[in-house]
């Protein structure tokens, strides 16, 4: 029995009005992401609640790990009068109870439509005396009806830069590091490499230590982890900026040179082979360093394992979707494991997407701004032999029986994702390694006995 | 009971308009109801003698769901029944919700059953049907007849034809009929004429002329209509002939919209003193 038996094989007509099965969420639960990588800090839905509990919800069911939010709690009379007092008194019972560093605010469809404007509210906030000393409100606005979960995670983490970023009029010699929207693990892997190249840095949003804190028996309001208020701040004195992943960060990344005159370099995320060694080599030519042993002998490893397993990989058919940074570099990780990326499907719109994408593989079937659906129909008519994408990819590998990567978000069926990275020499290791064992446990699962292998 | 809507553009003198009509129609012993959709609530006052009531978003605000009809509808001039919808101040929150707020609630607690034994009741629309909310009134199952209020100057006859093309988008899939043109003199060249075009070429009657004289002004200033103030006056005849004629009215269309080539060509005709 198929479980999406619904998708037609055959001609694909055109849909322009409809989408089946979206391959993306909305901006605020990336803006929530984003904001939980500040130390301290809670995020404020300004809104309904339905809006704030999803966004946790799906969050928590991704991490498996409690999401702290507040939320505006808008009525149908808020709705007409609009979400000032709501706000104000949010402002009141967040930091009495709750007592964050700082409070992120983003917006939400209703607060969007009906136009409250955010920064006068924080104004009258802090000249009301409702933002105790010392303590940081921040914005973005999200509109859910514009764009995606990225925009939303961009947006906010603009809103860092506009806010949360000084300038003391004297150039350091640190970096800032600013990811797009990737992993705990990521994060911290991101940070292990920029360290290990010897370049002090500031790297934000930071989720490491956040949505993967330990179990210590204890619960905490807010873990350890997070990019601090002051660290943040001194990205304004950054010598260069690094932007990993240009669709999450470009705007972060432009207004860092635009408000401080912070060089700033945008670079693709650097998943796999190419774009770490683009990452790695701006860094080694900004700061005119050597490459380190430790991360040279990590590309030599990647090197070495695509190398002694290339006829596995190679020729392999793969269907692909998800964010658009990640495909970006996926796709030109999986060229260089001499796989064929045949379909990839974002539900991120924007032309830069369909340009890189169709740079990097001119053969692929690209829908940018594309639904799940479409996918489908693309792996029914040119069958693969890989599918990779988050967990709502489950139902067309299961139909297909196509053996199925979860890369992305959300994953809500497997864990492990926050822990172990795909970004870096390593990350792409893990990636490699991730690969093998699906297609080489499709050869084992299918093998006749005489020809069921014990070395491969 | 006839539930009727007036639009028109800003200014052009809607809520006198309705209310002195109101105040003749509740003077031939029928009993009217007047919703105002306008923030700034002033939809009533010369039915009530002063702004002296909530409106609903506000009762609904201070008092919760909780709200009674007696709250929000006040008894106006000769058993009329008045209700403001309100709304947020200027530049905040969102009118057009505010008023489908209103509306709805004013539909659950009753306003319209037949036990209040209602004639008539009016929805009194600020400006231009600028959003969903202020098409509200005109939507399925609530006003069925449009009464557009304008006067010869160009603004007020755009609006009017902009009304007419929301109308005919409603007309389509409910049952609102736009039942005339209401012109409230500004004293233009060849004003009657040219309404009367207009009202033709949409497809409608110009169901009125309302002359312009001061003593509208004069009873304004006293908090009253025209009839309240002085029931004798030559302008108080005119508001009872224009609800007579509402009354009596059997000419109930969907507009035909013009072209703006068409509204400009018309002007040119009669606009200009000859």
């Amino acid at each position: 029995m198929t479980l999406l038996r619904h998708t037609p094989k055959g001609e694909i007509k055109p849909r322009e009005n409809l989408v089946v099965n979206p391959a993306k969420t909305c901006q605020p639960i990336g803006a929530m992401y984003a904001a939980l990588g500040i130390h301290g800090c809670l995020p404020h839905s300004h809104g309904s609640q339905g809006c704030c509990s999803y966004h946790r919800s799906t969050l928590t069911r991704h991490y498996k790990d409690p999401v702290m939010a507040s939320t505006s709690s808008f009525t149908e009379g808020t709705a007409v009068f609009g979400g000032q007092s709501n706000l104000l008194a949010a402002f009141e019972t967040i930091f009495d109870v709750y007592d964050p560093a700082v409070i992120a605010v983003h917006t939400t469809c209703l607060s969007e439509t009906i136009g409250d404007d955010i920064p006068q509210i924080t104004k009258k906030a802090i000249d009301d005396g409702k933002v105790p000393e010392g303590k940081v409100v921040f914005h973005a606005n999200t509109p859910s009806y514009v764009g995606t979960h990225i925009t939303g995670y961009a947006n906010m983490v603009e809103g860092m830069v506009k806010y949360l970023t000084k300038s003391t009029g004297t150039k350091g010699e640190h970096a800032a590091v600013i990811p797009g929207w990737v992993e705990p693990a990521d994060m911290r892997e991101l940070k292990r490499i920029v360290t290990a190249l010897g370049v002090e840095h500031v790297l934000f949003p930071d989720t490491d230590g956040v949505f993967d804190a330990p179990m210590t028996g204890k619960h905490v309001f807010y873990p350890k982890g997070g990019a601090k208020i002051e660290d943040i701040a001194r990205a304004g004195d950054a010598k260069v900026s690094f932007a990993l992943g240009p669709i999450a960060t470009r705007a972060a990344s432009e207004k860092l040179t635009a408000l401080h005159g912070v060089e700033g370099e945008v670079l693709d995320l650097p998943i796999g082979l190419s774009a770490t060694d683009r990452f790695v080599d701006a860094i080694r030519k900004a700061y005119g360093i050597e490459v380190a042993e430790e991360i040279t002998n990590e590309r030599g490893k990647l090197v070495d394992l695509i190398t002694d397993m290339e006829q596995y990989l190679w020729g392999k058919k793969v269907a692909i979707f998800g964010d658009p940074d990640q495909l970006i570099a996926l796709t030109e990780f999986l060229q260089t494991l001499g796989m064929q990326v045949r379909h990839v499907v974002t539900g991120t719109e924007g032309n830069f997407i369909t340009k890189r994408l169709t740079e990097i593989n001119p053969e692929a079937n690209v829908k940018v701004g594309g639904d799940m659906f479409l996918l489908h129909q693309w792996m029914k008519n040119e069958p693969v032999d890989l599918l990779i994408g988050n967990t709502y990819g489950k139902y067309m590998a299961r139909d297909e029986d196509v053996p199925f990567l979860r890369f992305g978000f959300p994953i809500l069926d497997r864990q492990g994702h926050q822990h172990f990275p795909t970004v870096g020499y390593m990350g792409g290791i893990r990636l490699v390694e991730k690969i093998l064992e699906l297609l080489m446990d499709r050869i084992d699962r299918d093998a006749e006995e005489p020809r069921f292998e014990l070395q491969m | 009971m006839r539930k009727i809507a007036i639009y028109g553009k800003g200014g052009i003198g809607k809520s006198t308009t309705t209310q002195n009509t109101v105040a003749a129609l509740a003077e031939m012993g029928k009993k009217v109801m007047v919703v105002g959709c306008d923030p700034k609530a002033d939809s009533t006052r010369l039915l009530l003698n002063g702004l002296a009531q909530r409106t609903v978003l506000d009762t609904l605000r201070e008092e919760g769901e909780d709200v009674e009809l007696d709250d929000i509808l006040k008894p106006g001039f000769k058993n009329s029944l008045c209700t403001e919808s309100g709304g947020p101040e200027p530049g905040v929150g969102c009118a057009g919700r505010g008023i489908i707020t209103s509306i709805n609630l004013l539909e659950q607690l009753g306003a319209y059953e037949e036990s209040q034994e209602l004639d008539y009741t009016f929805y009194d629309v600020l400006g231009d049907v600028v959003c969903g909310g202020f098409a509200m009134p005109i939507r399925e199952g609530k006003a069925q007849e449009i009464y557009i209020v304008v006067s010869g100057e160009m603004m007020a006859m755009y609006a009017a034809n902009n009304i007419c093309k929301g109308i005919v988008k409603y007309a389509e899939a409910g049952g609102v009929r736009l039942g005339g043109l209401i012109c409230n003199s500004r004293k233009t060249d060849r004003e009657d004429e040219l309404i009367i075009e207009l009202a033709k070429k949409l497809g409608t009657q110009m169901i009125h002329f309302v002359p312009r004289h001061n003593d509208v002004q004069r009873a304004e200033i006293n908090k009253k209509t025209v009839i309240d103030w002085n029931p004798t006056c030559e302008q108080a005849d005119e508001y009872r002939a224009l609800a007579t004629k509402i009354d009596q009215n059997q000419l109930f269309v969907v507009p035909k919209p013009l072209a703006i080539e068409e509204l400009e060509a018309l002007l040119m005709e009669f606009g200009l003193a000859a």
